[in-house]
């Protein structure tokens, strides 16, 4: 369910980078996150997708304007702690993210540092196991597993410290299909489950399951809406170096060959569909 | 044809002789002729990063293995084959470290002892064939964007104007269009200078669409291997081994085990005809 609240508050945010002589990588942003959504960022490379994924938790704080996380401004350093609980990150390259020796501890780690009571750290550890299918692992070391294993640990010791937002940074590009199908329906039970989703992506067939997508452009917000308005756009979306999913592509083709099918066909299933009716 | 990629009966084992001991491939043999654009897929752990580094003579196992006419158990012959292979490894941009593109293309080159006026001409080739203009020459590699500086680590490797390409997922990262000018250049090395292509992917889409023959490893073994269409038809056993296969064919799958008589389909262009003829049958469209 998307809830009216705002979660993530984005208001006039510009960024630059110390030592880039203050070449502006994001320029006056103005985006509200709803709780409950499902909000993708795509763009072409340079277009600042992962600086402004980093200003969500305050890993970056930006040059002009505010983001507010619940309200506290992530410029101010005693909410930082308060900010992180909430807005948990994951990033492309899990063996980059994962430091315990242990799954166990790679869970613990988060709630730890947080001062977690270690009854209430048991207690977190077995449900979020059981629940993403890591209990057989607890005591591995985490390099013992598969890609896609390796990032919903890392996903679930994120989840740990029960963020309400999850953002999450090109998370399945270094994964094979499996490991790829095991973290998007991870993803997709999250948000069942009520949690706020940020994915940044280069896969337009990611795209597809989001309520909103946001389009950057060399720093700008080019595109505000839905899949549907999105994948609409095809010239514009060609034009500054995007696609849309192949799906979409089929049925873009088969309309320029001057045949009526719908716009709306994103999934094989939709195609399926569609065929098989009278 | 000739063959520049020859493996017969390979087996590689990390730390043999140990209780640690792993088996990353176990009697392989693959070969690649001259000309070829060859996908290897594989889920992670398939032996598929192994079989690339034998193929680079960084890494050495049992059985006879043979690149570009070189017997790969001579260590000699393994240290000199960086003259004549190619390998872009994932994200080969961290490997820039000269103080200027121009510079850091020219460094394979200038150990290959050609001359000055060859070098000249190589670095300028490769930096045209991937696209940066003289603009760049002179700029730090780190001042470019991204996109950029995959395409800069790209020209190094083309400028040594290798007999063999060898890549493990070259577009990782890369936005759409950045894969898809990258995937052309090496489409055309391969259809014009018919220099043979290794690719190492994920990204079944990319496979379907570039691939003459496809190999699928699965726990150091050779599991399939085939055209694509011959492959990616078998999407039950694919998925079996942790793959997936190309949007097509999920489709022509999935209408198949509806009833509907469409053809097996790997690409696009394939959907857009077997679609198109369907609706026609179907009195969907005039």
């Amino acid at each position: 369910m998307i809830e009216n609240r705002k979660v993530i508050n984005i208001q006039g945010v510009s960024f630059s980078y110390p030592g880039t002589n203050n070449r502006i990588v994001l320029d006056n942003i103005n985006l509200d996150v709803y709780a409950g959504e499902m909000l993708v960022l795509l763009g072409p490379n340079g277009s600042g997708k992962s600086t402004l994924a980093r200003l969500m938790n305050g890993l970056l704080v930006p040059t002009g304007g505010q983001v507010l996380v619940d309200g506290l401004d992530t410029a101010d350093e005693t909410s930082l702690w308060q900010i992180r609980k909430q807005v948990g990150m994951v990033f492309q390259n899990p063996d980059n993210q994962l430091v315990a020796a242990l799954v166990e501890e790679e869970l613990a780690f988060g709630m730890e540092n947080l001062g977690f009571p270690p009854e209430e750290m048991k207690k977190r550890i077995k449900e979020l196991s059981a629940r993403m299918q890591l209990e057989e692992f607890l005591d591995f070391p985490p390099h013992r597993l598969s890609g896609g294993q390796k990032q919903r640990v890392a996903i679930a010791s994120v989840l740990a410290i029960e963020p309400q937002v999850l953002v999450l940074d090109e998370p399945t590009s270094m994964l094979d299909p499996a490991g790829r199908r095991e973290v998007l329906s991870e993803l997709a039970r999250l948000k069942q489950s009520g949690k706020t989703v940020v994915l940044v992506t280069h896969d337009m067939t990611e795209a597809v399951a989001a309520d909103r997508i946001v389009v950057l452009e060399q720093g700008k917000t080019a595109f505000v809406g839905s899949p549907r308005e999105c994948f609409s756009r095809v010239d514009w979306l060609r034009e500054i170096g995007l696609e849309i999913p192949p799906p979409a592509e089929l049925a873009r083709r088969l309309r320029e060959r001057g045949l009526a099918v719908p716009e709306t066909l994103y999934h094989v299933t939709d195609w399926v569909e569609y065929l098989c009716q009278k | 044809m000739s063959k520049i990629v020859e493996i017969k009966n390979l087996s590689v084992s990390y730390m043999p002789g140990t209780p640690l001991q792993r088996d990353a491939l176990r009697d392989v043999s693959f070969v690649v002729e001259k000309g070829e654009f060859r996908a290897i897929i594989g889920p992670q752990g398939s032996g598929k990063s192994t079989l690339l580094q034998v193929m680079a003579g960084l890494l050495q196992g049992e059985g006879r293995v043979t690149i570009c006419g070189q017997d790969m158990s001579n260590k000699k012959n393994r240290a000199g084959l960086w003259r004549r292979v190619g390998v872009i490894f994932q994200y080969p941009e961290r490997q820039l470290f000269e103080d200027t593109v121009f510079n850091d293309v020219a460094y394979g080159p200038i150990n290959l002892g050609l001359s000055e006026a060859e070098v000249q001409r190589r670095v300028k080739t490769a930096l045209q064939e991937v696209n940066l203009g003289e603009e760049v020459y002179h700029l730090s590699p780190f001042k470019l964007s991204g996109g950029q500086r995959r395409r800069a680590a790209v020209a190094g490797i083309l400028a040594m104007e290798p007999e063999v390409l060898l890549l493990d997922e070259p577009t990782a990262g890369l936005d759409p269009r950045g894969k898809r000018q990258l995937m052309d250049l090496f489409s055309n090395l391969c259809r014009k200078q018919q220099v043979p292509v290794v690719l190492v992917s994920h990204d079944m889409e990319e496979v379907a669409h570039r691939a003459d023959l496809v190999s699928v490893l699965y726990r150091g073994k050779i599991a399939m291997e085939g055209t694509p269409k011959e492959i990616f038809s078998r999407g039950k056993d694919l998925a079996s081994l942790g793959l997936s296969t190309p949007f097509a064919s999920q489709l022509s799958m999935a209408l198949q085990e509806k009833g509907l008589p469409v053809q097996n389909m790997t690409t696009l262009p394939e959907a857009v005809r077997e679609v198109e003829r369907l609706l026609r049958l179907k009195g969907k469209v005039q």
